[in-house]
């Protein structure tokens, strides 16, 4: 009698308790993630201004952010940033953890020193790159004390190119990151279907191409999950290497909401700006999300 | 016991909202050297009359940090008694109904016979009194280092055709002409005056204020535009971004003869032991001698929930008025007084002239708000007319015909 009631209480106990436990923060990330999302769509759909006002709008916002030429810049710099970024950050990341992963001597003293650039934040990086690439305190001067007199490299004054400069510097500081996610990825990759291979007479690059990359999807699709929302997210970068300059050569939406919605007084624009850039994490990551969740359904 | 206890909180409570009450709390981002010396004078005047001071100071981000801590605190119901708003911004907030009037305090004090009409009017919303203005900062200036003109020989210009002369003459002499700053208020800032200069007051009254469509696209305009971007060969390659008081400080080091700025720039000269018409001078912008570009820094007062917390409000609006204040916080911040008929004695040769010419534009009509520093425009139209300017600017493929037209555009934006 006494043992099944210390059972029934016990099931009661182990049903509840981890629903009481995780209650707060599904509350709070309910209501500060999603009614927030929720509020803020209501939001680009009103005239608010300098400050939240219920009045209906219908479209005029979105209307008003698509013919502003200064969103169509953020966009274009948005496309070239990410897909650079994502791109040549993979690609050094993958080739450094490549290289390490040849059983090299001092491997954990470089392994150090390429993941460090993760352990500052993106506003240190952007200014130390700012003196950097500045003609006339870094690089350029280096250079040119050097005696090379011809020598230019004004990306970060130039406004065709300051938005490359943020790739850059964006680059310095993730394929570290992402030489770790695949090193790690790399050791848990079973060397008897490498050594099997290499009997087979299979040379390195094709062993790597063909069986230990393809090994590493799911590090793969991480990587790139993670890389993109930073990149659709970068805001700290763009405002201490560029601070959007030269003019707004280098705005990206997320410099561009800040700016309408707690600067302009037009927070109706910021508002669907931001929801513009919601639509594009979705569609990145519902289609990755759905995938994977059918892909673990049928497994 | 328990209820001892209860009564006991409810009276610390009560206690603690009457004292919270008369309390003055002032938002503001001075901050920052001279300024913070000023608002400590605030302060201290403040108390003075038996009110108790709340600072809310928000730094950084030349102010845009404090006005988004004020909405959040004007929509949590819990507005300060005055925060630092300026220009047509005022007029934004009267939109959303959180401001108070100041017209009984105006018509004791004579504010009306005290500053200009111009300046009257931007502090009025619907013709009531809703903020006090506390200073005058003139921005079309031009600064300059009289020796470096020496060396090079060259006449400090008062026009434009001098002006580009004087710079050839600097350039031979293996000067810089043009200390400048590349971000997007400090353009605007400078294409302001040129526009003034080579437009004139009516010009820039029709362009910048009545945002008169066709004027935008004139051949006037054209003018300016050109003579804006023929500039930027005086000037150096590492100039975009940076800041203000560093190209200053180029002027001031014998790096770079010329800076146009507002008055702000005098702090940086004063800081660096220079004597004003010895070691650096300053003068009107070339061609808007005759003309005055202001920037009028000034507090709003917010809607209060009780009559305590007003008094202290009016006592603020006043004191901000004062001849005591405005005199001792413009010492401090290198601008001049907003409140007419003062003493200069106390001030600089800079600061005389400011006052003098602060009075004779505003009698010949040709004091105008300076749409750069958020006098003249909404700031939503401010910013899509800066982003004109800084584009045109920096994008060398762009014709001032181009820009003409943008600009135009540009201030259709509401």
């Amino acid at each position: 009698m006494s043992i099944s009631a210390q059972e029934a209480h016990y099931g009661f106990t182990e049903r509840w308790l981890p629903r009481l436990v995780l209650a707060p923060s599904f509350l709070l990330t309910l209501i500060f993630l999603y009614g927030f999302i929720i509020w803020n769509c209501y939001l680009s759909f009103t005239t608010s201004r300098l400050m939240p006002n219920l009045t209906w709008a219908g479209l005029a916002q979105y209307q008003i952010l698509f013919e502003n030429e200064r969103w169509w810049v953020a966009v274009k710099n948005l496309f070239i940033f990410a897909s650079l970024f994502i791109g040549s950050g993979m690609a050094i990341g993958i080739g450094l953890a490549i290289f390490l992963d040849q059983k090299i001597r001092g491997e954990g003293i470089l392994r150090t020193i390429y993941l460090y650039p993760m352990a500052l934040s993106f506003v240190v990086t952007g200014t130390a790159w700012k003196w950097m690439l500045n003609p006339g305190l870094g690089l350029e001067k280096l250079m040119h004390d050097w005696g090379f007199i011809h020598f230019t490299f004004d990306w970060l004054v130039n406004s065709e190119m300051s938005i490359y400069t943020v790739v850059i510097a964006g680059v310095w500081q993730s394929s570290g990151f992402v030489m770790a996610l695949f090193l790690a990825g790399l050791r848990g990759v079973d060397d008897s279907i490498i050594k099997a291979a290499q009997i087979d007479g299979a040379s390195l690059p094709r062993i790597y191409w063909k069986i230990i990359l393809p090994a590493l999807r799911p590090v793969f699709f991480s990587t790139l999950m993670i890389l993109s929302h930073i990149a659709i997210k970068s805001f700290d970068l763009v405002m201490a290497l560029t601070g959007g300059g030269p003019g707004f050569s280098s705005v990206v939406p997320a410099t561009f909401m800040y700016a309408m919605a707690f600067t302009r007084g037009q927070m109706g624009v910021g508002a669907a700006s931001s929801m513009m850039m919601l639509a594009t994490v979705a569609a990145l990551v519902v289609p990755y999300l759905y995938s994977e969740l059918r892909g673990k359904k049928n497994g | 016991m328990k209820k001892l206890k209860v009564s006991l909180l409810a009276a610390s409570f009560s206690i603690a909202f009457s004292v919270h009450a008369a309390d003055v709390e002032v938002l503001h981002w001075w901050t920052s050297g001279g300024e913070a010396k000023a608002a400590v004078e605030l302060k201290k005047m403040l108390e003075a009359k038996g009110h108790k001071w709340k600072d809310f100071a928000v730094a950084g981000g030349a102010g845009d940090n404090a006005m988004t801590a004020l909405k959040t605190r004007v929509v949590s119901g819990q507005p300060p008694a005055a925060a630092q708003i300026k220009g047509p911004s005022i007029q934004e907030w009267g939109d959303e109904g959180v401001l108070a009037s100041l017209d009984d305090v105006a018509k004791k004090e004579g504010w009306d016979k005290l500053l200009p009409p111009v300046v009257a009017n931007v502090m009025k919303y619907k013709g009531s009194y809703v903020a006090a203005p506390v200073n005058v900062h003139r921005v079309n200036w031009l600064w300059v280092n009289p020796e470096l003109f020496k060396k090079a020989n060259a006449k400090v210009p008062t026009t434009w055709d001098e002006f580009f002369k004087a710079a050839d003459a600097l350039q031979k002499a293996g000067i810089q002409p043009l200390a400048y700053g590349g971000q997007p208020w400090q353009d605007a800032t400078v294409f302001e005056a040129v526009a003034l200069g080579v437009g004139g007051s009516d010009f820039y009254k029709k362009a910048f204020i009545q945002l008169d469509p066709a004027t935008l696209q004139s051949a006037n305009m054209i003018k300016v535009l050109t003579t804006y971007k023929k500039l930027k060969p005086y000037t150096d390659k590492n100039a975009p971004g940076r800041e203000w008081n560093l190209a200053t400080s180029m002027v001031i080091n014998g790096k770079a003869a010329m800076q146009i700025m507002g008055d702000w720039a005098k702090g940086e000269f004063l800081a660096a032991g220079k004597v004003p018409g010895k070691d650096f001078l300053c003068v009107a912008a070339p061609g808007t001698a005759a003309a005055y570009t202001f920037n009028i820094d000034s507090f709003a007062m917010f809607k209060l929930p009780n009559k305590d917390a007003e008094k202290g409000q009016k006592d603020l609006a006043v004191t901000l008025m004062s001849p005591e204040f405005q005199e001792v916080f413009n010492l401090n911040k290198g601008s001049i007084p907003v409140r007419q008929g003062m003493n200069m004695s106390k001030f600089d040769d800079c600061g005389k002239k400011s006052a003098e010419d602060f009075k004779a534009t505003s009698a010949k009509g040709s004091l105008l708000p300076s749409w750069a520093h958020g006098m003249a425009m909404h700031s939503a139209t401010q910013g899509a007319v800066a982003d004109v300017i800084s584009q045109f600017w920096n994008n060398d493929s762009m014709t001032a015909q181009q820009a003409s037209v943008k600009l135009a555009a540009a201030a259709k934006t509401k």
